[in-house]
């Protein structure tokens, strides 16, 4: 393990320094991971919940530290309450995967986000959301634990009373709307590969998923 | 594909894997001179013969019999919403607002209901077999009296089927494990029933009801007579795991927000009992 993890290193100081030869050639080039793997397995699966929470307790933290401008007494309440749910989630699967599989506390970068307004917050709230329900669902056929399968199950439907809160404080009713759901009023799941790039521009340190199809570029 | 590795990872899950193919045991063990028989790329075909054999008519009817419960429970709720937005009674005590939300909701309840129809194709079960030829009792025998006549109730009504519809996706969606294409229809509508609870919730609250969109302790909706719909919510224990023992932003995370965080399963045995007074069967 500690020998895997020292390769893992090397190579993203290695990927680092290779960039601009693999722009030049990039065929010649195998692509090499920058930052962190989950790694493979139902480890994989909870480092990928991991980061995500990670992402979203770091952003609410935030938002509540740093509350926008005209923001309620409702609001503060429940994206309190909302931080403190996904310091939970965050803090269970840390807990559950233990120090030896988690993988490392992450950096977020929300510098595309404007924190003292209340349409930047809430729209990146929704994003996040949002992305949390449709990556829970795209990865629950790939969880082979039938116990880790029921949490992830706990945790997707609180991640969706989030997502349709924070749409009906931008839009009232916009909760399941068609921008969301499809014909079958059905959330639209995504994969490890769709939902990380987008995870990704959120952090300083990228996450790859190299066991599940998605090596950051 | 690893025949040898599938094999051992089969009897991991299932360890009497060995005794439901017991007449095909030398076969699978001697897998190799098996596969001197047959024509390397056919493999998995056998294989896959020896599989359905060995499970037989359980697995399949195990996902079939799991969404077809979900049908059930989509025919009421679709019921639920079409009848009362039909009742005029009901739509005039309702604001412009709360009228949008439920009928986006009813629409959904019918695009699963469709949904789950087409999935299971001859195998779904007929509206008609449940409640009274199709039409059911929406007061579930008299618990509910004024469901269709005070919005405030029809309200309460809708919260405890959302929350429940939750609860009853969850219990069942491991019954569906390994079979990706109806696990994940299943998780993509557990999450919109999801987002229909936290909706209802933020309905109430704009009613002046002390409430959440999310499940705060058990029953939250300060109705009695849903005790029963959320038994259990709070739970505070996840995998072996003292949620409240766990690091929050200051101090440990406070019970609440550990209920709050893990909405819990019902088993289609323990949600069963829940809808029957309504028709379901």
């Amino acid at each position: 393990m500690a020998r895997r993890s020292f390769l893992r290193y090397a190579g993203a100081g290695l990927a680092a320094a290779g960039m601009l030869g693999a722009a030049a050639c990039h065929k010649a080039n195998p692509v090499v991971a920058t930052g962190l793997d989950i790694g493979i397995g139902d480890t994989g699966i909870l480092n990928y919940a991991y980061a995500l929470e990670q992402l979203e307790a770091a952003f609410y933290i935030q938002v509540v530290a740093t509350p926008y401008s005209g923001i309620t007494a409702t609001e503060t309440a429940r994206l309190t309450d909302i931080r403190d749910h996904e310091v939970a989630h965050r803090e269970f699967l840390k807990a559950t995967l233990g120090t030896s599989q988690a993988i490392p506390a992450l950096t977020p970068d929300f510098s595309s986000i404007n924190f003292g307004t209340r349409a930047s917050v809430l729209a990146a709230a929704q994003a996040f959301e949002d992305l949390g329900v449709q990556a829970y669902n795209g990865a629950g056929f790939l969880i082979e634990s039938g116990i880790y399968l029921g949490i992830a199950g706990k945790i997707v439907s609180v991640e969706a009373r989030h997502a349709s809160y924070i749409r009906d404080l931008i839009t009232p009713g916009s909760f399941g709307d068609t921008t969301i759901l499809d014909v079958n009023g059905m959330d639209q799941s995504k994969t490890i590969a769709q939902v990380l790039p987008i995870a990704n521009t959120f952090l300083k340190t990228k996450v790859n998923a190299s066991n599940f199809g998605y090596v950051a570029s | 594909m690893n025949l040898l590795g599938l094999i051992e990872e089969i009897e991991k899950a299932d360890p009497e894997f060995q005794d439901r193919i017991s007449p095909r045991r030398d076969a699978i063990k001697n897998i190799t001179s098996f596969g001197s028989k047959v024509a390397i790329a056919s493999l998995p075909f056998a294989f896959a013969t020896l599989f359905k054999k060995a499970y037989g008519q359980t697995a399949i009817t195990s996902v079939t019999d799991t969404l077809n419960f979900a049908l059930k429970l989509e025919f009421l709720e679709s019921a639920f919403y079409t009848t009362g937005l039909a009742n005029t009674t009901l739509t005039a005590q309702f604001s412009t607002m709360e009228l949008a939300y439920l009928n986006s909701i009813k629409s959904h309840e019918a695009a699963h209901v469709k949904f789950l129809q087409g999935v299971l194709g001859s195998s779904a079960v007929l509206q008609s077999s449940q409640g009274n030829n199709g039409t059911y009792d929406i007061t579930a025998g008299g618990t509910f009296p004024t469901v269709m006549t005070s919005s405030a109730t029809f309200l309460t009504v809708a919260c405890a089927f959302e929350d429940t519809g939750v609860r009853a996706y969850k219990g069942a969606a491991p019954n569906l494990a390994g079979n990706q294409s109806s696990l994940t229809a299943a998780l993509n509508i557990h999450s919109v029933e999801a987002r229909h609870a936290s909706a209802i919730r933020q309905l109430l609250f704009g009613r002046g009801i002390t409430i959440k969109p999310w499940i705060t302790g058990a029953n939250d909706t300060g109705v009695a007579a849903v005790n029963a719909n959320y038994a259990g919510e709070d739970n505070t224990t996840q995998n072996g795991l003292v949620i409240t023992s766990l690091s929050g932003v200051s101090g440990t995370i406070s019970t609440n927000a550990a209920t709050e965080a893990f909405d819990e399963p019902l088993t289609p045995a323990q949600v069963l009992p829940l809808v029957t007074p309504f028709g379901v069967k």
